[in-house]
């Protein structure tokens, strides 16, 4: 897909996602506008996925696929747009967000059963070990795809994801590329200030994996190539981590650069102004 | 009364052991994770003829399970291995969301459980991973007996699909099951038919059930042993069936009485079926440092307090 294109789903994905947290008074707006850029150039450009006439197909074991992870799942409104304006459930289904008897819960989940969705994530910190596990079965079964995950920079606190970051050198997991979305706010304030990370690049480094940076992280342009470029590094026997440098909320003029819209849901009227700012490029569900 | 004996006396962790050993040779799919603890899992069978399939984790059971539930996408089947503290209570947020919820085939293999790990005490003694385990929707949760019954449920749970905890331990017992017996998930197994009183016994406290049940005969009790080896799901029909028969229950396993194996009878005849229950399990106490056999004593785990507990049990009837 050209640029242009990929800018206008992301209009369409940014609306979606103020509009499902809006239409149930609930989830996670900021987190969520600040990784378009990352889902939407992944989904429809870099990964490769199992399609049949033009539309994806959903298989568990992704054979012979590539497969994303989403390890911090309160983003869950920018992924279920993804998938659904990629084409792996229906996009009306988007207003069912974290209403009673969906598929689209609060936080990802296998138990319902939609598309796309390979494990349950929500409590942080997980999900870099799952993506191991899943490269380490593609290497086992001799599967030459890829495996991406994405963290939250909050999420970097727990003690599992250094267990995670400890075994991915040691083993030699070099068909996964980690994300580590930075923008530097967690729920009770900027990362900074609730528990300062100091330098994650030089910590992974240390660490023994390939560190690069992707300092636009809501350019189109900028993550497609940083995308391309950690693809490049792959099987040299070091696990690449990407360094994504997001603006929380972007897109949003109010919603940007501050951690009161991690979990708040816009009113009429923020939803109205923020609509006022996001093309409607696709129509919207 | 049907007599058990035994040549030897076997681990069940070596039992588990064994049965990697001939998984290793028969599916391809099997993959071993542990955390530091090869020799005490007694997996170097396993490694020897798999290293390709083989993961060591180091001191790190959280990513363990993590990357056992990736590993499940892609089709493998991988058993996830530590001591039975570590395998729980440690990672009981991961087996929820990245196994249990997430319904992944991983199999949660746990050696030195309970008291009987011994001299390591308190810290390592778990006594509530039955009662942790079987909380979890979707989880099937076994404990066998001997080394025989370990060897083939860890073959068994290789081709059921979805998440299980295997339970065992370290110290040597009496071998008494049959070496070639086929392991049915979920099937009660009668060890002893009898009419005034049915014994419920788990794990290791099934051969302490059979000692006891030669006890009470020779006291003219006529006791029902059944080997509860499948704590999740429970056979309640074979529960039903005995209770029916004998009115009263005492029901045996080396866990904390909150949680485990009686709590489960319980329930079932709360439900259907109301007789007196008693209970030999660790009385909401951790452990401590001591051998096996001393602490078998100590905190009422023995054959002589099951003898009492019927006894008890059919003086209420």
């Amino acid at each position: 897909m050209e640029i242009e294109q990929l800018e206008k789903v992301a209009s369409q994905v940014r609306r979606d996602i103020v509009r499902m947290v809006h239409g149930c008074q609930s989830g996670h707006p900021g987190g969520s506008l600040g990784c378009v850029e990352l889902f939407v150039s992944l989904y429809f450009e870099r990964l490769k996925l199992k399609e049949e006439d033009g539309k994806p197909v959903f298989d568990m074991n992704g054979k012979d696929e590539d497969l994303f992870f989403l390890s911090n799942g309160h983003i869950s409104p920018v992924w279920y747009s993804t998938l659904a304006r990629r084409g792996y459930f229906p996009v009306p289904e988007l207003a069912t967000f974290r209403k009673l008897n969906s598929r689209l819960q609060g936080h990802p989940t296998t138990h319902e059963h939609l598309e796309g969705i390979r494990i349950a994530s929500g409590s942080l910190g997980q999900g870099m070990s799952v993506a191991i596990g899943a490269a380490l079965a593609k290497k086992l079964n001799g599967d030459k795809g890829h495996v991406y995950v994405l963290m939250g920079d909050g999420e970097q606190q727990e003690g599992q994801v250094w267990e995670a970051a400890t075994f991915a050198p040691h083993g030699e997991v070099d068909n996964l590329i980690a994300f580590i979305d930075l923008n530097g706010q967690q729920i009770d304030g900027p990362t900074i200030k609730v528990m300062n990370n100091r330098d994650l690049g030089k910590k992974y480094e240390a660490f023994g994996w390939e560190v690069i940076s992707i300092e636009e992280g809501n350019d189109m342009a900028a993550v497609l190539k940083g995308l391309y470029e950690a693809k490049s590094r792959l099987g040299h026997g070091r696990p690449i981590l990407v360094l994504l440098h997001t603006g929380m909320g972007f897109g949003v003029d109010f919603m940007m650069g501050t951690h009161k819209w991690h979990g708040t849901a816009p009113n009429d009227e923020q939803l109205a102004a923020a609509l006022a700012q996001l093309d409607e490029s696709m129509g919207d569900y | 009364m049907k007599k058990y004996t035994f040549t030897e006396k076997k681990d069940t962790r070596s039992g588990f052991g064994a049965g990697m050993h001939v998984l290793g040779q028969q599916n391809p799919n099997v993959v071993a994770l542990c955390a530091d603890l090869v020799g005490s899992l007694k997996l170097e069978p396993f490694i020897k003829e798999n290293p390709d399939r083989f993961v060591q984790c180091g001191i790190s059971e959280a990513n363990m399970i993590g990357m056992s539930a990736g590993l499940t996408i892609g089709g493998k089947i991988p058993f996830a291995t530590t001591f039975a503290n570590f395998a729980t209570g440690r990672v009981y947020d991961q087996i929820r969301q990245s196994v249990a919820y997430s319904n992944k085939n991983v199999k949660i293999c746990a050696s030195h459980a309970g008291l009987t790990l011994g001299e390591d005490g308190a810290t390592h003694q778990i006594l509530e991973d039955l009662g942790m385990m079987k909380m979890l929707p979707g989880m099937t949760v076994i404990n066998p007996c001997d080394y025989n019954q370990t060897k083939a449920a860890t073959i068994a749970i290789a081709d059921y699909e979805g998440p299980v905890y295997l339970r065992f331990g370290r110290p040597v017992i009496p071998v008494f099951t049959d070496a070639d017996q086929v392991f049915e998930i979920g099937k009660a197994w009668m060890v002893n038919e009898g009419t005034d009183v049915s014994i419920f016994a788990t794990g290791h406290m099934v051969w302490e059930a059979i000692q006891a049940g030669e006890q009470l005969e020779a006291e003219g009790i006529n006791a029902e042993i059944i080997n509860i080896h499948t704590i999740k799901p429970l056979d309640e029909e074979a529960v039903l069936k005995s209770v029916s028969k004998t009115g009263c229950v005492v029901s045996a396993e080396e866990h904390n009485r909150i949680g485990g194996l009686g709590d489960s009878i319980a329930q079932v005849l709360v439900k259907n079926k109301l007789v007196p229950q008693e209970y030999v399990a660790v009385d909401d106490s951790f452990g401590e440092s001591g051998t096996p056999a001393q602490l078998m004593e100590k905190y009422g785990l023995t054959a002589k307090d099951i003898v009492a507990a019927a006894k008890r049990a059919i003086a209420r009837k």
